[in-house]
């Protein structure tokens, strides 16, 4: 940050819930010169604010948005803004009733006190259901409903009183002015106002205020239909807002909730109905607010009758009228995450959009956090703006991904579900030939990735019950065991596996070896044709990233990291490359194409396609250099995720086919499979304890937790190197462990295997809590072939973290015994690294 | 008892209205469509006639395009039994070219089921504001009409009709039956649609007519928005230093010495 927060001038624009709380918790952290401009009336501009139905679950699948809620929450009661009603979301079908389980579990994993209850528990809570169509339902008490225009209003006022704030209403923003990459100006029909950093909080009209500045913001407008019945004879003698609580009909996707004397039914099961940002009617223009359109009422038929079904005695009550019904406007995205931080193409220019009454407060407060210090508290990698590759700005796909999101919101989505809209962007040299060999793609940053291959099927018969067969249908959704037997094929042969998702960039320079020593916490002051693998840290100590960084000259440096995560580190080592211009970032993903090759006879084959030395002496494990391969020349970087013998291969995106043909034919006579991104993400890291960022990495754990110390820290200065040193002086509160299941057998009798994400408990099933008050679940889950477990990481406080401690995992309502078997980074397979080291 | 209401689609304008490109049409785009209030009130006064009777029917149409069959729903969705839709391209049609479209469905729909004890009609249209199409009918069918009504009974053989009188008071009238009465918003305070109403109006039938678009003329050539007052607000201060401004004020204005 190059303005201190004292002298900085912040405009924020919006003062919806997110704006709202933005000028709170800038001004709170010492921001002096805020300016909220707001081009509608207040308390209510006319935002999707002002008609959203403000009620609030707990339970996500994201820990992310479950902490974020959570806080928001906190913040509201604060506030005497919030009521508690408690919420149930309730089940009419038997799959859905598994789901209420899936969500138990996470309940239990993020810390939230909830219930499974029978559908009579539901009936003594709600007594207006039909208890006849459900089957029960997942409770939650600390559910309740927020006065979202109240808490803005307060907030507001909160940062007058610190004389750091000056609201202009019923102001248009009509152009951001930009000079040498960094905004200068907010210009409006009231005047304009100088910026050291402005922050759109403006929610649907997002994207049109970030392209005044030249930024994408990839949201969509959408519909969401509500009507609101009364007046209800049951309601008419309670107190306040609300006294029942708020029931989810998840199968149909729709809620019933009390508002006063009425019941607002709310629906997310019409078509996607999308609209542009610039298609949204002026204040004027709108016989509501811009954000609530005419309600179209053949969209809503289908509800109506489901919500008949549910709640007869109100919806079925000639007496009580439609009182109100709007087609009312919320911001999607298509990943389904809000869009938080500063653009990648503006420096100084913000965003906190598509964001919900649930989590607003608190995202809010991760926001001026990350503005003040970079150092947010909660982790906002899945939601920083950063993440978008560029296909992903594009309005097609922005469109279609929102729309097939839009009737997830209640859905029971897999943990592994692909999209089906937009595929097939991003195509790799080899993509023919995979699909000759019956690729199963999946997608990673809009690259097709193959994650098994039907050519493989004939292994299945070679490993038999090695490759630990699935009967139950849940884990068995995109998921083969073709995976685990490419898996033990690549650990008895060789196998080769594609890997263009990689984001590629160099950075080079005099001060380039200063840049990357300065980001890296590894030491990158080492000969050239190293590769090194090393975490990132924010000031803080938390792990921003990790990657592999090989030294290529005295002054290039090449950053290999992972497609999903690859865009927030490249504007990462932007964002602290030297101010004098002695370093440069130059994004080479589109030129580059890679291949690994891993498994013992790996080196036979390399051998046999080119005259270089690629003997363990002339080619140690960690360094990487070009050699000729098949006639073409290869960079080879001697490394591995999969904890075997080989390499990554690079070659220019053009000569990629040719690559892989040759790898192909000097495989065949040592019996190389190609094998999919099951392998190389989930079994073959698992058993080596590989870590992966976003699962077991995040800003919330440090590298003394996940065991990834080096024996030394360097002595050249890096980012968050003091809290590194002071995390390193400590004990650990808790440490990634390696777990397996010691029985996977159900009360039912089927083997059922964990995905990612379940809560670790005591033998006696009370949750595991570190001295940070983190509980303990399971951060990576998949097959182990090769040792032949169901392996699990977790991350255990000192007093679990003991080998042979013996502890549960609930999955689907049931527990199972598992065995903690390693304390920390050790492999379960090749504990000694032999294998990849040969 | 036999009632036949009369409704016209029109655009839930905002404050703003904006016109198409071609000047010809209301742009619509962010807008939804309604019936006049005087209308609504008329199809509620409706209802509740039948109900009070005990039995009947009551039947609304309109003159539109297959979209105002929307607001041929909305009036079945409280209660009242069939709709007719008199068909149209979506072009304008004026009151007399409504008011002989009209007047023709009456006739064919009289002849085969006997004749409307009473039709009800808005005061006037909405949008165009012409306050012709009912007078027109009554005269075409040779009834008796009243317009402007706000009270309304309907006896053996009579209908008694209220109205405001010029300057206050009442008008009333006791008219023959079958009669024309057009009402105006006030009469009654109209329900809100229920869900099962919204459902049994989903599923009933429309009988639609079609129109002979030459039939519309004359025609409507052009529509221009009226210039609108712009009105300031200026603010001439806070708390107790506002005062002497507001006094010097209202000196001006002549409300104190």
């Amino acid at each position: 940050m190059s303005t201190q927060p004292a002298d900085a001038r912040v405009v924020v624009i919006g003062a919806g819930i997110v704006g709202n709380s933005l000028v709170y918790h800038l001004a709170k952290l010492g921001w002096k010169h805020i300016v909220q401009v707001e081009k509608g009336p207040l308390p209510n501009p006319g935002g999707s604010t002002g008609h959203a139905s403000n009620f609030i679950f707990l339970t996500d699948h994201s820990r992310e948005m479950t902490n974020l809620t959570l806080d928001s929450v906190d913040q509201y009661k604060e506030l005497g803004v919030f009521t508690q009603s408690g919420g149930i979301e309730v089940a009419r079908t038997h799959e859905r009733m598994e789901e209420l389980k899936r969500r138990m579990a996470s309940s239990r994993s993020w810390g939230i006190d909830a219930e499974l209850i029978t559908p009579e528990q539901v009936k003594a809570m709600v007594p207006y259901i039909d208890t006849d169509i459900i089957l029960g339902g997942f409770s939650t008490p600390g559910i309740g409903v927020v006065d979202s225009l109240r808490a803005g209003t307060i907030m507001r006022e909160r940062a007058q009183e610190l004389d750091a704030l000056t609201i202009s209403p019923m102001t248009e923003v009509t152009g951001i002015d930009v000079e040498d990459g960094h905004v200068t100006r907010v210009r409006t029909d009231k005047g304009d106002f100088d910026a050291d950093i402005v922050l759109i909080a403006a929610g649907v009209w997002s994207p049109r205020i970030a392209a005044m500045a030249g930024a994408e913001v990839p949201l969509t407008p959408a519909v969401h239909q509500m009507i609101s019945v009364g007046p209800v004879p049951l309601f008419e003698d309670t107190v306040g807002e609300i006294t029942y609580p708020i029931v989810r009909d998840m199968d149909t996707n729709m809620y019933e909730r009390q508002h006063g004397g009425d019941l607002e039914v709310g629906s997310y099961a019409h078509r996607a109905i999308l609209m542009d940002a610039d298609e949204i009617p002026s204040i004027a223009e709108s016989k509501l607010s811009p954000t609530e359109l005419p309600f179209t009422q053949e969209d809503f038929d289908l509800q109506m009758e489901q919500g008949l079904e549910l709640v007869p005695d109100i919806l079925g009550d000639e007496r009580v009228g439609i009182r109100h019904a709007i087609n009312g406007l919320l911001s999607l995205t298509p990943d389904g995450m809000p869009i938080l931080g500063e653009t990648p193409e503006v420096h100084g220019l913000w965003v906190a959009a598509a964001v919900w009454i649930k989590e607003a407060p608190g995202i809010a407060k991760m926001v001026a956090e990350w503005m003040t210090t970079g150092q947010p508290e909660i982790d906002p990698h899945g939601s920083d703006i950063a993440r978008f590759h560029a296909h992903q700005t594009a309005r097609e796909h922005v469109k279609a991904r929102s729309a097939e999101g839009f009737n997830k919101t209640y859905g029971i989505v897999h943990p592994a579900e692909q999209w089906e809209s937009n595929r097939d962007v991003r195509l790799s040299p080899f993509n023919h030939r995979e699909r000759e060999l019956g690729a199963m793609f999946f997608e990673t940053a809009g690259w097709e990735r193959p994650f098994w291959y039907a050519s493989n099927e004939s292994l299945l018969e070679e490993y038999g019950d090695r490759v630990m067969p699935r009967t139950a249908e849940w884990e068995s959704r995109w998921w083969s065991p073709i995976i685990n037997a490419e898996h033990l094929a690549m650990r008895d042969r060789v196998g080769m596996v594609d890997l263009s998702a990689f984001v590629i960039f160099d950075i080079t320079g005099p001060g380039a070896l200063a840049a990357v020593q300065a980001i890296a916490v590894a030491q990158m002051d080492v000969p050239v044709g190293r590769v090194v693998y090393t975490p990132l840290l924010n000031e803080a100590g938390g792990i921003k990233s990790d990657l592999t960084i090989m030294r290529l000259g005295r002054d290039q440096f090449r950053v290999v990291t992972g497609g999903a995560h690859g865009m927030g580190d490249k504007k990462w080592f932007r964002d602290h490359l030297p101010a004098d211009g002695s370093a440069q970032l130059s994004d080479l993903t589109s030129m580059f194409t890679t291949v690994g090759i891993w498994g013992p006879r790996a080196r036979d084959v390399v051998a046999s396609a080119t005259s270089g030395d690629v003997s363990n002496e002339g080619f140690p494990f960690g360094t990487a250099r070009s050699i000729e391969l098949g006639g073409i020349p290869v960079l080879a970087s001697r490394i591995s995720y999969v904890g075997e013998l080989g390499w990554e291969l690079y070659v220019p995106m053009e000569q990629g086919a040719r690559l892989w043909d040759t790898l192909w034919e000097a495989g065949q006579p040592h019996g190389i499979v190609p094998f999919g991104i099951g392998v190389y993400g989930t079994t073959g890291r698992l058993e080596k304890g590989y870590r992966a960022h976003g699962a077991e990495l995040d800003l919330e754990f440090d590298l003394v937790e996940a065991d990834m110390l080096r024996p030394k820290v360097k002595e050249a200065d890096f980012i968050g190197r003091a809290a590194y040193l002071e995390q390193r002086s400590r004990p650990p509160v808790a440490t990634l462990s390696t777990l397996t299941v010691d029985d996977n057998t159900s009360a039912s009798g089927v083997e059922r295997y964990m995905l990612g994400r379940e809560p670790i408990l005591t033998l006696d099933g009370g949750p595991i809590t570190d001295a940070k008050g983190r509980r303990s679940f399971v951060t990576s889950a998949g097959s182990g072939p090769s040792v032949g477990k169901h392996i699990l990481l977790s991350y255990l406080p000192p007093e679990y973290a003991v080998v042979g401690t013996k502890l549960l995992v609930e999955y689907f309502g049931e527990r199972y015994p598992v065995t903690v078997d390693v304390v920390g980074s050790t492999p379960l397979f090749d504990p000694d690294n032999s294998r990849v080291r040969s | 008892m036999n009632i036949l209401v009369c409704v016209k689609r029109v655009p839930a304008t905002a404050g703003k209205i904006t016109l198409t490109a071609d000047d010809r049409a209301i742009d619509t785009r962010y807008l939804g469509f309604t019936v006049s209030p005087h209308e609504e009130c008329a199809v509620e006064e409706a209802v509740r006639i039948v109900e009070a009777w005990g039995g009947g029917t009551t039947t609304v149409l309109t003159l539109g395009p297959e979209e105002a069959t929307d607001q041929l729903r909305e009036a079945m969705a409280v209660g009242i039994d069939k709709a007719i839709l008199l068909g149209t391209d979506g072009g304008e049609w004026g009151a007399v070219a409504t008011a002989t479209a009209i007047t023709d469905a009456i006739r064919t729909r009289e002849a085969a089921d006997g004749p409307f004890d009473l039709i009800l009609l808005g005061n006037e249209a909405a949008d165009t504001g012409d306050y012709q199409v009912g007078v027109r009918i009554a005269v075409a069918l040779d009834r008796p009409i009243v317009t402007g009504v706000k009270g309304l009974e309907v006896g053996e053989g009579t209908v008694t009709a209220r109205r405001e009188a010029p300057g206050g008071g009442w008008e009333l009238y006791e008219i023959p039956r079958p009669a024309v009465v057009t009402v105006k918003e006030g009469i009654n305070l109209p329900r809100y649609p229920s869900v099962p109403g919204r459902l049994r109006a989903r599923k009933k039938e429309i009988e639609r007519v079609a129109l002979d678009p030459a039939a519309a003329a004359p025609s409507m050539i052009r529509l221009r928005v009226p210039v609108e007052k712009e009105s300031a607000v200026e603010i001439l201060g806070e708390g107790p230093e506002a005062a002497p401004r507001v006094v010097e004020v209202f000196r001006r204005l002549g409300l104190i010495a």
